[in-house]
């Protein structure tokens, strides 16, 4: 009886320290419980990215495992609670078109919604996602300078001069389907991120099907610029 | 005496992939999957030039199932166009360079899947 009583206080005691340890990183702790139990299944936390076909076509969302270097903090609390699509024709498009007389088209009743989250949960997933940061090698911090470009300027050089537009939409309706729209892009994704993945895709995705552009120093940060101004326009 | 080398190379080849695994990629994808997985996109799931991509390019991707027209071109050319791009064979920036990432073997091997698909060889169709 007394021996059990002797040992139930340093227990307590202990319990209570660890919690009060705990305490700073528990948000951490409790977003990323939910990313594991709940989106997972769908997003790899971990790495590496496939590095064969077999691999890429079993990936069912983006890759999550450098999260914290590559998407605004602010972006994600708010998509998480209010998911929008990105990807006019899905994670993978080839999983999501069909052929038609008149060409290929999305088939739309393969896309399902996101899962939303509560502003709680959504706080808490953010604060786990952006300690999530592989690849770190690759960015260089500070990188992007600000700066302007015209829309007319930039939108000639994401369509004429380099292709993008090919597999982007600039605007809701107008652009390529394949990759993810570009005019809300800026608001998503940090912009030194965005210039690491310009220049060289595969070295964040080896497989993904945005092909390596071969894009000048000097274009990369007037690109930036160009998302930067699409950005502040209102589509809605 | 064959049969005992073959037994005992397999544990080496097991370690050197594990080691190594990049040695099992060099390999490469088959043209049909390359194919499916990055030229869909553009040239469409038939490889006639009517991918989800083209509604709004102003060059439309080649059809690749038009024998007299791709019967123009050498294999070198079409090799070329893929592996540096349109503007190397004097055509449109719409169609990237795609060295980042295959092979010149995977590249080949899509010349060689194209000409299955337009039933066509360079002058002859
Ligand atoms: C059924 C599969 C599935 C599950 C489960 C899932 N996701 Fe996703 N997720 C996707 C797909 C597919 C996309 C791409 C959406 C698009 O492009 O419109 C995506 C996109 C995202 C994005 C935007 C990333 C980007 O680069 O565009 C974030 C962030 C995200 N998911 C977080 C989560 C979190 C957090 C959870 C768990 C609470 C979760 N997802 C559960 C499939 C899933
Ligand atoms: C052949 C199609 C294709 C072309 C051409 C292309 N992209 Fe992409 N792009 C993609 C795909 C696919 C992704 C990755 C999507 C993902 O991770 O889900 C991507 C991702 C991006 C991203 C990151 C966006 C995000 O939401 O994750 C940026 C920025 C970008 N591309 C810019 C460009 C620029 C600039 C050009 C022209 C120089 C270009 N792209 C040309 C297909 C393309
Ligand atoms: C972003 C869209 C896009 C993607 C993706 C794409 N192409 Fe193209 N491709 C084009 C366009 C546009 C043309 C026509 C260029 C012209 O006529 O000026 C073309 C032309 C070609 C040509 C003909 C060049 C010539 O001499 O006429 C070949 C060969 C070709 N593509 C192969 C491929 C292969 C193989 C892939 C996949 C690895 C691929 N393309 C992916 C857009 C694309």
């Amino acid at each position: 009886m007394s021996a059990a009583r002797k040992l139930v206080v340093p227990i307590v005691g202990i319990g209570l320290l660890v919690a009060l340890i705990g305490l700073p990183a528990q948000a951490d702790n409790k977003g990323m419980e939910i990313l594991e139990a709940r989106c997972s299944g769908c997003h790899d936390l971990k790495g590496p990215a496939p590095a064969t076909l077999k691999e890429l076509w079993a990936r069912k969302g983006p890759d999550l495992f450098y999260a914290g270097n590559k998407y605004k903090r602010a972006w994600l609390e708010s998509w998480l609670q209010k998911p929008k699509r990105i990807r006019p024709a899905g994670y993978f498009y080839v999983d999501h078109i069909k052929p038609t007389e008149d060409g290929d088209v999305i088939d739309k009743s393969t896309l399902k919604p996101h899962m939303a989250l509560s502003a709680e949960e959504a706080h808490d997933v953010a604060e786990a996602l952006m300690s999530l940061k592989a690849n770190s090698h690759l960015i260089t911090k500070g990188e992007y300078k600000p700066g302007k470009i015209s829309l007319t300027m930039g939108e000639m050089r994401f369509d004429k001069f380099r292709g993008c537009m090919a597999c982007h939409e600039i605007e809701p309706g107008y652009g390529g389907l394949s990759g993810p729209e570009v005019y809300t892009v800026a608001r998503r994704l940090q912009e030194d991120f965005m210039m690491s993945y310009m220049r060289d895709p595969q070295a964040w995705d080896p497989k993904i099907f945005m092909p390596n552009m071969h894009l000048r120093e000097g274009d990369l940060e007037k690109f930036v610029h160009y998302f930067r101004a699409l950005s502040e326009e209102d589509f809605e | 005496m064959k049969v005992k080398l073959t037994k005992s190379a397999t544990p080496l080849v097991t370690i050197m992939l594990a080691l190594f695994p990049a040695l099992a990629v060099v390999a490469g994808e088959k043209a049909e999957d390359n194919y499916r997985t990055y030229c869909w996109q553009c040239h469409g799931m038939n490889g006639d030039g009517n991918g989800i991509n083209v509604r709004d390019m102003s060059v439309q991707p080649r059809d690749h199932t038009y024998g007299k027209e791709m019967a123009s071109r050498s294999d070198d050319e079409l090799f070329m166009a893929i592996k540096e791009g349109g503007p190397a064979v004097n055509k449109s920036v719409l169609m990237p360079h795609w060295d980042g990432i295959f092979s010149d073997e995977e590249i080949r091997d899509l010349v060689r899947y194209l000409r299955q698909r337009c039933q066509c060889e360079h002058g002859k169709y």
